[in-house]
């Protein structure tokens, strides 16, 4: 058996760093569409007119229940055929994003459910409006609740922007590809490239436990 | 004029019939007390003052105005008419001062940085004024429930309702709440409540209202009620009552 050896690596430090970030940039975008289409697509779900319902009922059980590599390869070969010109990267970040937006619908739709209508009741009986009732009464202890699942959801996309080497997109894991061929140090070049997702992983998981510290301060009863 | 007119005011759920013809006036600095039995429709008659509920027959007035669920101004209408439930219902997530300051600063009542002085004053009127720091799950029941009478306060309503607000309450916590409620009729706030305190209908009520299976079945000033009630439906409510 050959003995490891990641010094021929060191060489490709750039191209790692440069991957990460790719990582990271895909990973946050996809997130940032994901959560507005989430939020946006839960308050919809439950007091939108029926077909608006419907069409977001239809998106997110689309999304579900086929695999997110033909999702991304739909917007990435198939979209362009109706003049949506894009790039690998964006591509990705829209395909992901949908991705996320449709778990995150669900996610934040049963946060929104665990909020009992007593509370928007006394919101409106103080003379607020649906938008300041959801922005101020609903929204905030719905988030709370659901911020575990929406963080394990984060980290499922984080790892899944793996993905995105399927289509050339320049992440972490295209980027493992790229310094194999050049090395044949296969064992050595996903070993790395496993030990900075389990990084970037734990690094977020520590993030998002310090922002839900600093977000969610109320004390709650039992 | 009376502050609160209603008129042969009929609702139903489904099939049922909860509210079967209701009339009953509030005058201004009038403390009127709903008292019944359960299930004869006195929280469904609160609701429909404040238009939480839609009604099927006849009308409700509030300062002149006709009251329905899909009246123009009913944000402004919401304001004027406060409204205190059993649950507190107090916003989890948010502390005192902005329990009691979201929705005057929301509604452009009162700028941001007269917030803190508007929930102190009101947080002063039901004697919590140390607690506007706190958070809800920070505070007794007896607590939370005066913390939501200071927010209807601070909404300076022309009219306050209030649907059994010491029914969840332990016994010990029952009197604190009685005793702002008191402080407020004193004051001269115009009230209606919903209540199982009898003594507190007997010793604040203006008027007493007993409903009956979603009637007015007798109404008048507490210390004649009491003493003659003219149906047998209210003389064995007042006997069990007690
Ligand atoms: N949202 C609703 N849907 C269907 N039926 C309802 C609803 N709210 C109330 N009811 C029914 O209407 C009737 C009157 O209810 P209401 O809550 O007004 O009674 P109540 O006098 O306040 O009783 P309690 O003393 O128990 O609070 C009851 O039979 C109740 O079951
Ligand atoms: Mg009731």
């Amino acid at each position: 058996m050959q003995t490891l050896n990641f010094q021929q690596l060191w060489r490709y430090q750039d191209q790692l760093i440069d991957g990460t970030l790719h990582t990271l940039l895909l990973t946050l975008a996809a997130a940032a569409i994901g959560t507005v289409i989430g939020v946006a697509g839960a308050a919809a779900v439950r007091s939108g007119p029926r077909p608006v319902r419907w069409a977001i009922r239809g998106y997110v059980e689309l999304i579900r229940n086929t695999p997110s590599l033909i999702q991304l390869f739909v917007v990435f070969f198939v979209l362009p055929g109706f003049g949506l010109r894009m790039g690998a990267f964006e591509a990705a970040a829209i395909a992901l994003g949908l991705y996320f937006g449709a778990y995150c619908t669900e996610i934040v739709r049963a946060g929104l459910d665990a909020i009992p209508g007593s509370q928007v009741e006394a919101g409106q009986c103080l003379g607020l409006t649906r938008w300041q009732v959801f922005r101020h009464v609903v929204l905030p202890p719905a988030l709370r609740s659901v911020y575990p699942a929406f963080t394990s959801q984060f980290v499922l996309l984080l790892l899944g922007t793996s993905l995105a080497s399927q289509i050339s997109a320049e992440e972490l894991f295209h980027t493992g590809g790229f310094i194999e061929t050049r090395t044949y140090r296969s064992f050595e070049v996903y070993a790395v490239i496993c030990g900075i997702y389990f990084a970037l992983v734990m690094t977020f998981k520590l993030l998002f436990a310090a922002v839900g510290h600093l977000a969610f301060r109320w004390p709650v009863r039992r | 004029m009376a502050l609160v007119d209603i008129r042969n005011v009929t609702k139903s759920y489904g099939s049922t019939q909860v509210l079967k013809g209701v009339s009953l006036d509030i005058k201004e600095g009038e403390i009127v007390t709903i008292i019944g039995k359960s299930g004869s429709g006195k929280s469904t008659l609160l609701r429909c003052i404040n238009a939480l509920e839609r009604i099927d027959g006849g009308e409700i007035t509030v300062e002149g105005q006709s009251v329905r669920t899909d009246m123009p101004n009913l944000r402004d209408f919401r304001q004027r008419v406060g409204i205190v439930f059993q649950a507190f219902n107090l916003f989890p997530h948010m502390t005192v001062e902005r329990n009691i300051t979201l929705a005057p600063v929301l509604n452009k009542r009162i700028a941001k940085s007269e917030g803190r002085a508007l929930a102190l004053d009101v947080l002063a009127r039901v004697g919590l004024a140390d607690k506007i720091d706190a958070y809800p799950a920070q505070l007794s029941g007896g607590q939370q429930q005066r913390v939501a009478i200071a927010r209807c306060l601070a909404m300076r309503p022309h009219l306050m309702l209030f649907d059994e607000v010491t029914s969840a309450l332990d016994p010990e916590l029952v009197g604190e709440v009685l005793k702002v409620m008191e402080d407020m009729a004193r004051q001269g706030m115009t009230m209606v409540l919903v209540t199982h305190e009898m003594g507190f209908a007997r010793n604040v009520a203006s008027k007493i209202v007993f409903m009956h299976q979603g009637r007015v079945w007798e109404e008048g000033p507490p210390a004649e009620l009491f003493a003659n009630p003219r149906t047998p439906e209210l003389q064995s409510f007042i006997a069990s009552a007690r």
